[in-house]
């Protein structure tokens, strides 16, 4: 078991052909994903990697009712990927992109309430259930099947709860990258709610950071409805207010959106809070060990 | 991407939303000039520089004659400015805003900012004008009213109308604050803005309603987007290593202590800040050299890195997924081989080919150490940074 991917979803490609798109699949398609077709306006019916380009999501979604897409295209036509993808039917949308503006973000929000389509991201790692399926820029190496589920607005830090978990020999059932950015798809509690009811998730780790306030929205929920155990790391203490550190998202505005708010909230809903990036999967493992 | 107020309070002229009449100068001869020019019996002279808190700090004059204006522009231009939202080192001030006077009868506020949570526009609107609507949300919070603005449907008029009767408005009023939010609107979506603040908005003896002051911040992923309103960005208003960062494709933010930071994710950038100041030290910047790291990265982050006389030791974590630690090793090396520093570098990598990389590091240079984990490396920058210091 796992959350929203497993070894039998079927994902599509857009932006399939370009630099970014054919390298991530060409890893994807190693990693054992069944990637079962591409599309780029202008390809279709030529070949890519073994596979069929189609010249929209619709086609490419009639031919191999695909389960799932993963987005690499540039960030100016990224809103319009979601929404082919969303048009199409596909029921979970992918994208990596990083650097698409608010305000197309806002307008895909609005656009795709009601459609039941799930999106990840965007600005994310994407999603991995290990050596089941791949789909997004993880490496896959350094995953190892098991009983964590991580979810997480940094790619990077991801990384590094895998890591830890691995090593700990605790691996994960599925690991989510949420995203950096303000306005973006799946949130926290979509993800950690999944894990909840998931069978083979045991622990859940989330990794949060400075700027909204979805981490305080979690803590409430995670104290209400989660009875598994629940490691938590939020960066950007050091932060300086009014800065935008890298990711869009992560910016204290006006005293709001604080790394200590966001511990603070946590704690007091039964959350372990660790406050070093190099203890979440030691504290993982003692939580599990005392319950 | 922040502006100077002059070209907010033009952009705001394009989209009908009034303001005082003013004019620019770059020179005491120009402010008294374009001062002639402007009906009215006194000015303000007002400081561009990209940041608020003006008013505190005498960047903000009012000015009953001509001399006075050439005084308080002499005073002001080629100088710094420090104000609360600047640091110590201030920014300059090259431009002054010579404006006409207003006769206020009340002050307000109102901005327009994207709303994380809701996924709308918001409008913020409070009848305490002229301070930082910070300090009004936490001493009189019900003075704040919030009115959200779904993309889709735009602003409709009896959401103005709320505002408006907040504000104690009346009559024509109502239309014109209705005119004044349409145009904010407007300006907001065409332009991808990520904040437009007016405050003060004014009610003039006469009724009339005038954004006395203009902020506007626009969305950095936007802007290529936007040729017009990149061609306001002044490089003079931001700090120079910032800029060289954005050159090549590397965010960076200057910060106050002496550990100097490179790290692969932004995450991972602030998770590394945040492990400094645990073990003990202070970092000296904020570094992603984000994904697909080559050696001329490396090396101008390096530099950057260095150009920090702060900085004691330098810090460098990477958590290599796709690519792989050995290259980035490689890049270390030949990247200190062309900056030429004495500091100590400590290396943290993990990942992908982390063992390969490590080997490689490995008696190179005196100056190179590789940790064998992230806490390692830390204490060992803060170690080495106070020996240093």
């Amino acid at each position: 078991m796992s959350i929203l991917i497993d070894r039998n979803t079927r994902v599509i490609c857009q932006g399939f052909t370009g630099k970014q798109g054919t390298f991530h699949a060409r890893h994807a398609l190693d990693y054992g994903t069944q990637l079962v077709a591409g599309v780029t306006p202008g390809r279709g019916g030529s070949e890519h990697l073994g596979l069929p380009v189609f010249n929209t999501v619709q086609d490419a979604f009639n031919a191999s009712q695909a389960d799932a897409t993963v987005i690499y295209v540039p960030p100016f036509f990224a809103a319009d990927a979601i929404l082919e993808a969303v048009d199409a039917g596909i029921k979970l949308i992918v994208c990596i992109t990083e650097g698409i503006p608010v305000i197309h973000m806002l307008r895909v929000k609005a656009a795709m309430k009601d459609s039941g389509a799930l999106l990840i991201g965007p600005n994310c790692p994407g999603i991995i259930t290990p050596e089941q399926c791949k789909i997004g820029i993880m490496p896959g190496s350094i995953h190892q099947p098991g009983s964590i589920g991580i979810v997480s607005r940094s790619g990077t830090l991801t990384y590094e709860a895998v890591h830890q978990t691995t090593q700990q020999g605790l691996g994960q059932s599925t690991c989510v990258g949420i995203g950096g950015d303000p306005i973006h798809g799946m949130n926290f509690i979509d993800v950690i709610s999944r894990f909840q009811a998931d069978d083979n998730t045991q622990g859940i780790i989330m990794v949060g950071e400075i700027g909204g306030s979805e981490e305080e929205e979690a803590a409430e929920y995670i104290h209400n409805h989660v009875t598994k155990p629940v490691v938590s790391y939020i960066t950007g203490l050091t932060a300086p207010s009014g800065k935008r550190m890298g990711h869009a998202g992560a910016i204290v505005t006006g005293g709001k959106g604080t790394a200590t708010g966001k511990v603070n909230a946590l704690k007091a809903a039964g959350v372990e809070v660790v406050n070093s990036p190099t203890s979440m999967g030691i504290a993982m493992n003692e939580l599990l060990k005392a319950s | 991407m922040n502006i100077h107020e002059f070209q907010a309070k033009q952009l705001f002229r394009n989209y009908k939303i009034p303001v005082p009449e003013s004019s620019i100068a770059t020179t005491v001869e120009q402010a008294k000039t374009v001062a002639n020019l402007l009906p009215g019996k006194s000015w303000a002279v007002k400081a561009q520089v990209h940041a608020g808190g003006r008013g505190k700090v005498g960047g903000v004059k009012i000015a009953e004659t001509i001399d006075a204006v050439a005084d308080a522009a002499n005073h002001m231009l080629g100088q710094k400015l420090v104000t609360k939202q600047t640091g110590a080192a201030g920014l300059p001030i090259n431009i002054v805003l010579i404006e006409q006077t207003t006769e206020i009868k009340r002050e307000f506020y109102l901005s327009l900012v994207v709303d994380r949570h809701s996924e709308k526009l918001c409008f913020i609107a409070s009848e305490a004008g002229g301070m930082d609507i910070e300090t009004v949300a936490k001493q009189t919070p019900e003075k704040i009213v919030s009115l959200f603005v779904h993309p889709a449907a735009g602003l409709q008029a009896y959401q103005s109308r709320q505002i408006a009767f907040a504000y104690g408005l009346q009559g024509e009023q109502l239309k014109s604050l209705h005119q004044l939010m349409s145009g904010m609107m407007q300006l907001f979506l065409e332009k991808d803005a990520s904040q437009i603040e007016i405050n003060p908005l004014v009610e003039t003896q006469s009724g009339k309603l005038l954004a006395l002051d203009a902020k506007i911040n626009f969305d950095d992923n936007a802007c290529a987007l936007h040729s017009d309103i990149e061609s306001l960005h002044d490089t003079s208003q931001e700090d120079e290593k910032e800029n060289t960062a954005k050159k090549f494709d590397l965010n960076y933010i200057t910060l106050e202590g002496n550990i100097g930071c490179m790290v692969n994710g932004a995450g991972l950038a602030m998770a590394t800040m945040d492990l400094v100041k645990l073990k003990g030290g202070t970092p000296a910047n904020f570094l992603d050299v984000g994904g697909g790291t080559t050696t001329e990265k490396v090396t101008e982050a390096f530099k950057l890195i260095i150009s920090d006389n702060n900085v004691k030791a330098v810090l460098v974590n990477i958590f290599g997924g796709i690519v792989q630690c050995d290259v980035i090793a490689q890049g270390i090396i030949d990247a200190l081989a062309q900056v030429k520093t004495d500091l100590p570098v400590i290396v943290r990598l993990e990942g992908t080919h982390a063992e390969e990389g490590r080997a490689l590091l490995h008696d190179v240079s005196p100056n190179i150490i590789p940790a064998d984990n992230l806490d390692h490396a830390a204490e060992q920058a803060v170690a080495l940074a106070g020996e240093e210091a």
